[in-house]
């Protein structure tokens, strides 16, 4: 079993896999993930020759296939780079491949077919246990802690007032998750506090969000687009409502959803939210004294340098 | 049983109604079970009357997503508004009342919206393709 100084220890240096939407849509999360890494002095790695995760139209039409594109990323990071620890900071992602880890080790048929695959891509065989699995939440908050953030942030956000949004697939199923619900310490499932626990140790004011996990729509955004920005619009009045600045983010897929359906909410059905959507690592990189661009914080639709500029957080 | 586009405007209402807070969260509760009725019922099933952690809208999000674990991704917000029934009945008289009120509607909104989404989609299935019927209907 690790400790906790054993597991700041071990997440100092990972494998780091950014998935495809933080190659697109989700680039400024890529950027200001790496630059409160290199702040924080925290190694990445990125992963060698990396695979989509199998996210969700390879999970619909085959779920082991799924697992064992999940299995090939921990693979090359247990066994082609040495790693133990694989951080991912998409949601999606995080998601599938703990749900690999979780299926390789409890399902033998599973294990068949990642090996059969496995062999015929000509790479070794991902083990049960091998590599770990964390979120970018995750990796800040057990290399850094909340201590190391005040010392180094001093209370920059100060005067901010933030929704944490989570999104669904963070929490859920509970049953891939092993390390959470473990009490004092321990990331919850019903209610998600690590990025609350982060930004209020950089000085932020998180308000009473009632829709942390709700559904974003991100699934119904193709299908039906009306139901994902009504979805997206209330969670962006809630935010509002609850007093927010801005809605903090740590998943791409949420991320672009709430910027790209608060101008649709606007344009389809005339309603204007002027909540600011900012990934957690630019909040933290802000605290930290990191600069605007090199945070990305230009790319972001809802004009998010009016708040960086109105609070001082520059 | 109404439709999900009459339980919404029965959730709108309650946004600012002058209503005691207590029996506005009740009356919230109560659309929040019809709107999970509403899934258990296209699933075939009765919906259940009984209760888990005091509740029937936790037993009913429990039963509805039995066989269908995507259900879950509404399971915090039917415990957020079961959360915020509590606080408000428990506390009618709080300076915030208003507020949680308020904030206890958008639960409820979500709830209604995400599980009429998921019918709509459920009912046409999982894929990508699926959502040709949608456009062609002008969606």
């Amino acid at each position: 079993m690790v400790d906790e100084t054993d597991k700041s220890r071990k997440y100092r240096s990972v494998a780091y896999y950014p998935g495809c939407a933080l190659e697109g849509t989700a680039h400024a999360y890529n950027v200001s993930t790496k630059a409160v890494a290199h702040e924080l002095n925290l190694g990445l790695k990125e992963v060698k020759n990396w695979n989509c995760c199998g996210a969700m139209e390879v999970k619909n039409i085959d779920p082991k296939l799924q697992t064992y594109l999940s299995s090939r990323v921990l693979s090359i990071a247990a066994n082609e780079m040495g790693h133990d620890v694989v951080m991912s900071p998409c949601n999606g992602c995080y998601h599938n491949l703990k749900k690999a880890e979780y299926d390789i080790e409890h399902d033998p048929d599973t294990q068949d077919v990642v090996e059969r695959l496995s062999a015929k891509a000509g790479h070794a065989t991902y083990k049960a246990g091998q590599a770990e699995t964390i979120h970018a939440l995750d990796w800040i908050k057990e290399t850094i802690g909340e201590e190391g953030i005040k010392a180094r942030t001093r209370d920059k956000l100060a005067g901010l007032k933030v929704a944490n949004y989570y999104g669904c697939m963070y929490v859920r199923p509970r049953h891939i998750f092993p390390e959470k619900d473990k009490g004092p310490g321990s990331e919850s499932t019903l209610k998600p506090h690590f990025m609350d626990d982060i930004l209020a140790a950089a000085g932020a004011e998180n308000v009473e969000f009632p829709l942390k996990t709700a559904c974003c729509g991100g699934a119904h955004t193709l299908s039906d687009s009306d139901t994902s920005t009504k979805l997206v619009l209330n969670i962006l009045e809630a935010a509002e409502a609850a007093g927010a600045d801005v809605i903090a983010t740590e998943c791409p897929t949420c991320h672009t959803g709430l910027e790209l359906h608060q101008v649709r909410a606007e344009t389809r059905f005339g309603r204007k939210t002027s909540v600011k959507i900012m990934y957690f690592t630019q909040l933290l990189g802000l605290a930290l004294g990191i600069r605007p661009r090199k945070l990305g914080i230009q790319e972001n639709i809802s004009d998010a340098m009016e708040v960086v500029i109105a609070k001082r957080l520059t | 049983m109404r439709s999900f586009a009459d339980i919404e405007a029965g959730i709108d209402r309650l946004a600012d109604t002058d209503a005691p807070p207590g029996q506005a969260a009740a009356e919230l509760l109560a659309l929040g079970e019809e709107v999970l009725e509403h899934w258990v019922i296209a699933r075939g099933q009765a919906p259940t009357s009984e209760r888990k952690e005091g509740f029937r809208l936790l037993a009913l999000h429990r039963q509805g997503a039995k066989g269908d674990p995507s259900f879950n991704a509404c399971r915090e917000t039917a415990r957020e508004l079961a959360y915020h029934y509590n606080l408000i009945a428990l506390e009618p008289d709080h300076p915030e009342v208003r507020q949680r009120l308020r904030l206890a509607t958008m639960v409820a909104r979500h709830l209604c919206l995400f599980v009429s989404g998921k019918m709509e989609v459920a009912g046409l299935g999982e894929f990508c393709c699926s959502s040709r019927p949608l456009r062609a209907g002008g969606g």
